[in-house]
């Protein structure tokens, strides 16, 4: 999923000044699960804005809702009325859902949220990188393990010459992944694919091509494929 | 501010922080009437937004009292509780509020004495910050 972080309320705050009406949007999908943006972090921010209002003396509505999704347009539609009751709004949305609210609505959209990276959990409250979308995956011959994501080089053909008892040369606490991927071959006996050297990697499909899209035709309707994207 | 009373809201849980507040009234030992008591089932039901909603409708101080650690009848409820106090704490630092409206209590059901003691203690120490910004928003104090 996508992991995010709440930003510092004082940025938050800065960035609302100057509004007296506000919305707060969060979204029920991956910034719910790492507890970032969902209705409850909607519930808090909302708290913290009227509190910090009651402090500075300052008059300040806040309107709260959290949308199934923010990143579909139908369900952004949702806003409209709310969206034209407010001044501005605050979205703690990952990057994708603010940017669709705000390409929906002519009034001033802040991120609540520093949006981090694709993780997984790894118990509850510890979320870590595991994948950069490279838009080739190279997980069948590493035996499942990212070396884009997890090794702090992304080399194709670790380990380089910093790891040490399994660990990366940037952290005593960072795991080496080309470590990882041996001991992962070995207990699929696969240590025979570690012989074959990857070639350099072509990183166009990573985003070095610049902004990527995906383009289903069964899916999208010929009219938008034609229209808008053709 | 002399004349200030403070709104306190106690969230208790029934096993304990209840039911040591119950043995103050069995034995007859006062404390403020400042305090407002909420039961919860546990503590650990206590969430983040139910200390902020208490200060945003205008409690000048909000206090969570479970089981001693290690002694919540749910296990471990009481860690939660103090969780989420911290978090508050720091919130409420970051907005220039004073971090010390808010705080976690533990006591066993047999701690009466001592419930209506940290009440007293609380209740004051309130009153000497004075009222919450929200409660004079709301212009209920003094
Ligand atoms: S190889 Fe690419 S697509 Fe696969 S997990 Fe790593 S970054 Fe993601
Ligand atoms: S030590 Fe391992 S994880 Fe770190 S940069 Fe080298 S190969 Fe990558």
């Amino acid at each position: 999923m996508i992991t995010a972080e709440q930003k510092p309320l004082q940025e938050i705050l800065g960035y609302i000044a100057p509004y007296e009406k506000i919305l707060v949007v969060g979204c029920n999908e991956c910034v719910t699960v790492c507890a970032a943006g969902g209705r409850k972090e909607v519930g808090l921010l909302s708290s913290a804005i009227r509190l910090n209002s009651a402090k500075a003396g300052k008059k300040i509505e806040v309107l709260e809702h959290t949308l199934e999704r923010q990143c579909d347009p139908e369900y952004v539609d949702q806003l409209a009325e709310l969206a034209g009751q407010v001044d501005a709004v605050v979205s703690l949305a990952c990057g994708c859902g603010i940017q669709t609210v705000a390409s929906q609505y002519p009034i001033p959209v802040f991120p609540g949220v520093n949006t981090k990276f694709m993780g997984a959990s790894e118990s509850q409250g510890i979320w870590a990188e595991r994948c950069m979308g490279c838009g080739d995956c190279m997980l069948g011959i590493t035996g499942g393990i990212c070396p884009i994501a997890r090794c702090s080089k992304s080399i194709m053909n670790g380990p380089c010459g910093g790891s040490v008892n399994g660990k990366c040369e940037i952290s005593p606490d960072v795991d080496c992944a080309w470590q990882l991927i041996w001991d992962r071959l070995v207990e699929l006996g696969l240590q025979d694919r570690y012989e074959e050297l990857v070639a350099a990697k072509d990183w166009r499909p990573a985003g070095g091509g610049g902004p990527r899209k995906i383009i289903r035709e069964d899916l999208a309707s010929s009219k938008i494929i034609t229209e808008d994207n053709a | 501010m002399d004349n200030f009373e403070p709104e306190i809201v106690a969230f208790c849980c029934h096993y304990c922080g209840y039911t040591a507040a119950d043995m103050a009234g069995t034995r007859r030992i006062s404390y403020p009437s400042n305090v407002k008591i909420i039961r919860v089932p546990c503590t650990g039901k206590v969430d983040a937004i139910h200390l902020m909603k208490a200060l945003e409708k205008g409690a000048d101080g909000v206090y969570i009292a479970a089981c001693l650690e290690g002694d919540c009848h749910f296990k471990d409820g009481n860690l939660r509780a103090v969780a989420h106090v911290e978090k508050i704490k720091k919130t409420l630092e970051d907005l220039g509020w004073e971090p010390e409206r808010v705080a976690m209590m533990n006591f066993s059901a047999a701690m009466g004495q001592q419930f209506a003691q940290a009440a007293e203690e609380f209740t004051e120490k309130i009153k000497a910050l004075g009222p919450s910004p929200a409660s004079q928003a709301t212009s209920k104090a003094v």
